[in-house]
């Protein structure tokens, strides 16, 4: 540690170790990035107990709010603390201007994807992607092609992963395009950090987030079929038991609208109403938080109770507005996240802002050789999966579990892809009464109904076990407050 | 109001009442098998489950003690203390935007509570102390609700529910004890003194009873009183009268006129305890006048539902 730190600084930072992958607070050397010295100094000030108080009293306040999600695979309907750090993730205005300009070029160009390949499928005709990586996607809809959707938005809610390489650039890792969750989190981290450091909160700036359900709300109004001036808006959740709960009924509280279950809806000569103690109201957009397979059983999985019978139907008769649209899976494959770089320059004529991770494709019989002989240097990925499952870390995998996902890749190629182990950025957590630097992710969420929008921040997530790489809630990771700076 | 929200908020109630109702009941009798002669403690276990509306499973096996156990930590015997919390909790959490977060915690409590292992040692050794902590996790909940929440549509419904399972529920207690206590000599023993006093606290009346009629206690007086009294939340009549503002409110909410039925329906009910007197219906057939009491709280029940929860399309497209 360089001179010129105090001691309680010193105290705090222990053994904190800095080695090749980019740290959010420290440069190599040692030295504080400015914009981190003022959190530093803050942290240095207060007295040795006063953090882990505020640590307590910030504990507690998630607590009793019932800030939680649910964890599958263990006893139905686990109930767990959404874990999370004290300690803010600060982005500076440059690097947010960056991140602001390359998801609104992606979001467009994938935007244009999507309606490309349910359209023309020019893209196709052009050959800049294979049309039997399209069609051989599990979330590609053929029920979607020729169908007019409203303002040509496929995706009103987007959350695409961004990472910080070595270099202190940031890619992105992935898109999620069907539906994104998280932002409650964001939301109320963000409510309690402002209670346990309100003056450092003041001090430096904070560009606000909380205005996000008013655009979300907005974003969705903007989207209702046509003659429908005071549209009936609300949020369809696949119940209780999905681990996103808590975020649904937290949304539809925030935004002042209606929750709604498939159970509540009933179609009817193609319109789609909720059961009402009022008699049937017709409902004109629904922001849907119910994977495609179960949002309507007469046109998808036909086992699924959670969706309405009929709305596939309404919703292609321009009478309701569903988002994110059907199919919309398709463009956040993570084969067809190899070709988003290309689909940029194709629609756009613009170079990527934001770079894509490097992807090796297992159906390329030359990826495929080179990712076999190299299993235990990457990253090998199901296409279709997400939240973390169906993946082969390995760098920190066994023999045997390489041995497994060789098999695996051998009878299904077209559903792995492999990345290059990455050495992404960390950030100073609170691990006990010191700082510890753990692996982040930055998810910011874009909204696009008359325009794009991005709130300044998003949810940093944290992979909490030290060394680990995996940032999902469900696979233990926690979240930070993002602050975007002015 | 979505129809489900509705529902959940009603069965809520209702769990809720019921777990009350359920717990007072057994506290009664566990507390009158001590006290000796009268029926023995067999026989008051049969009394008070049929008082529950017989519940399936809850035969009497021999011991007071694992059958109380039973009848409140049983997860699998949808009669028991905690399924009824169980369901409440479960319903609460469906329509968790609805709800103030007080009610919300309150209850979670509750929940919490009585699926301690802690609770349940307790119980084998002091089971008045957890059950009056249960009756005070059920009674602070109905506090936050009555001061926390909008006393709009969802909390009529929540009224609603805990008036009919209460009407219901206090007719079948007055079903079942009636053949036994009305039937008894006008001078009493001590023993009958000890029952109707128990039949009394079963619907935590003792203390408003004497504030009315003085410690006299008589058969005639607490039949009076449970059925017949307008003032006390826990006689029928003025569950009745509760149950009707509920309906007259959710109607007004509603923009919508409640079927003829169920103004029908509710209205026969309510004559029925206004226009008659205790002799007439001590006079009369008791046990037919109880039963049409909880029949009219089934059909109003029904009416309910098929008005404002699980209407047809087809009735409400004609609309």
């Amino acid at each position: 540690m360089s001179a010129g730190h105090s001691i309680a600084l010193e105290t705090l930072f222990g053994d904190y170790p800095l080695d090749r992958a980019f740290d959010e607070m420290r440069e190599p050397s040692g030295t504080l990035r400015p914009h981190y010295r003022a959190l530093a100094e803050r942290l240095a000030s207060l007295p040795a107990d006063e953090l882990q108080r505020r640590k307590q009293s910030a504990d507690l306040s998630f607590l009793t709010q019932g800030i939680t999600f649910t964890v599958y695979g263990r006893e139905e309907g686990t109930e767990r603390i959404f874990p999370y750090d004290l300690l803010p993730r600060l982005v500076t205005a440059a690097e947010w201007d960056r991140i602001e300009r390359g998801l609104t070029q992606r979001i467009t160009a994938l935007n244009l994807f999507l309606r490309d390949i349910y359209s023309d499928g020019k893209i196709l005709n052009d050959r800049i992607i294979p049309r039997e990586l399209v069609y051989s996607c599990k979330h590609y809809r053929r029920q979607m092609r020729g169908l007019h959707v409203p303002r040509n938005v496929y995706i009103a809610v987007v959350g695409s992963d961004l990472l910080r390489l070595n270099s202190g650039e940031f890619v992105v890792l992935e898109d999620n395009l069907r539906v994104p969750s998280g932002v409650s989190y964001m939301l109320t981290n963000r409510r309690v950090m402002k209670r346990t450091f309100p003056e450092l909160f003041q001090s430096y700036g904070v560009r606000p987030i909380d205005h996000y359900p008013q655009l979300l709300l907005a974003t969705l109004r903007s989207l209702a079929p046509e003659g429908r001036p005071e549209p009936n808006i609300v949020l369809l959740t696949p119940g209780v038991y999905n681990s996103a709960y808590f975020e649904h009924t937290y949304l539809a509280r925030q935004m002042g609208i209606d929750l709604v279950e498939g159970r509540d809806l009933v179609t009817h000569d193609n319109i789609v109403y909720m059961r009402t103690t009022d008699g049937l109201r017709r409902v004109d957009v629904i922001y849907r938080r119910v994977d495609d397979d179960f949002s309507d059983p007469l046109v998808f999985r036909p086992d699924s109770a959670l969706g309405c019978a009929g709305l596939f139907n309404a919703y292609r008769a321009g009478n309701v507005t569903v988002t994110n649209a059907f199919g919309t899976g398709l463009a956040d494959d993570k084969a067809v996240y190899a070709y988003v770089p290309r689909m940029i320059r194709y629609y756009l004529d613009e170079d990527p802002i934001l770079p894509n991770v490097e992807t090796y494709l297992l159906s390329e019989e030359k990826d495929r050789q080179y990712v076999l002989a190299n299993l235990e240097k990457l990253v090998v990925k199901a296409v279709g999966e997400s939240g973390g499952y169906g993946m082969l870390i390995g760098p920190h995998s066994s023999k045997r579990q390489r041995e497994e996902f060789a098999q695996q890749i051998a009878a299904n190629p077209r559903n792995y892809i492999a990345q290059p182990t990455l050495d992404f950025s960390r950030s100073p957590c609170l691990i006990g009464d010191r700082l510890e630097p753990r692996h982040v992710d930055l998810r910011p969420y874009i909204l696009f109904g008359d325009k794009i929008n991005i709130v300044p921040g998003g949810l940093t997530r944290v992979a909490l076990e030290k060394g680990s790489l995996v940032v999902n809630s469900s696979q233990g990771g926690g979240s930070k407050d993002t602050w975007v700076l002015e | 109001m979505l129809s489900r929200v509705a529902d959940s908020l009603y069965w809520m109630s209702r769990y809720l009442e019921r777990a009350e109702n359920t717990v007072r009941q057994l506290d009664v009798t566990m507390s009158l098998v001590l006290d000796a002669g009268g029926a023995n403690a067999e026989a008051r276990w049969r009394r008070m489950i049929a008082a529950l509306g017989s519940p399936a499973g809850m035969d009497w096996s021999g011991g007071l003690e694992e059958m109380a156990h039973r009848l409140v930590f049983d997860n699998l015997n949808a009669a028991s203390v905690t399924c009824c919390v169980n369901g409440a909790r479960e319903n609460a959490r469906q329509v968790r935007e609805e709800i103030s977060t007080e009610q919300w915690q309150r209850l979670n409590r509750l929940y919490h509570t009585i699926h301690s292992a802690q609770t349940q040692a307790q119980f084998d050794s002091s089971n008045g102390d957890v059950l009056a902590s249960i009756l005070d996790g059920v009674h602070l909940f109905k506090g936050v609700t009555d001061t926390t929440m909008i006393h709009g549509q969802g909390w009529q419904f929540i009224r609603l529910g805990r008036y009919i399972e209460r009407a219901y529920a206090t007719a079948t207690m007055l079903e079942v004890y009636q053949p036994i206590l009305f039937h008894m000599q006008r001078e009493h023993t001590g023993v009958e003194y000890l029952e109707l006093v128990g039949l009394l606290r079963c619907s935590t009346s003792f203390e408003a009873y004497c504030q009315v009629y003085t410690a006299d206690i008589t058969p005639d007086r607490v039949l009076e009183f449970v059925l017949l009294n307008r003032d006390f939340p826990h006689a029928i009549r003025y569950c009745v009268d509760s149950i009707r503002q509920a309906i007259e409110s959710i109607e007004r909410t509603c923009g919508r006129r409640s079927p003829g039925a169920l103004t029908a329906g509710i209205g026969r009910l309510h004559a029925m305890l206004d226009f008659t007197t205790i002799s007439e219906i001590l006079g009369g057939d008791t046990a037919g006048f109880l039963h049409t009491i909880r029949q009219q709280c089934l059909l109003i029940h029904e009416l309910i539902y098929r008005h404002y929860v699980h209407y047809s399309i087809q009735s409400a497209l004609a609309v």
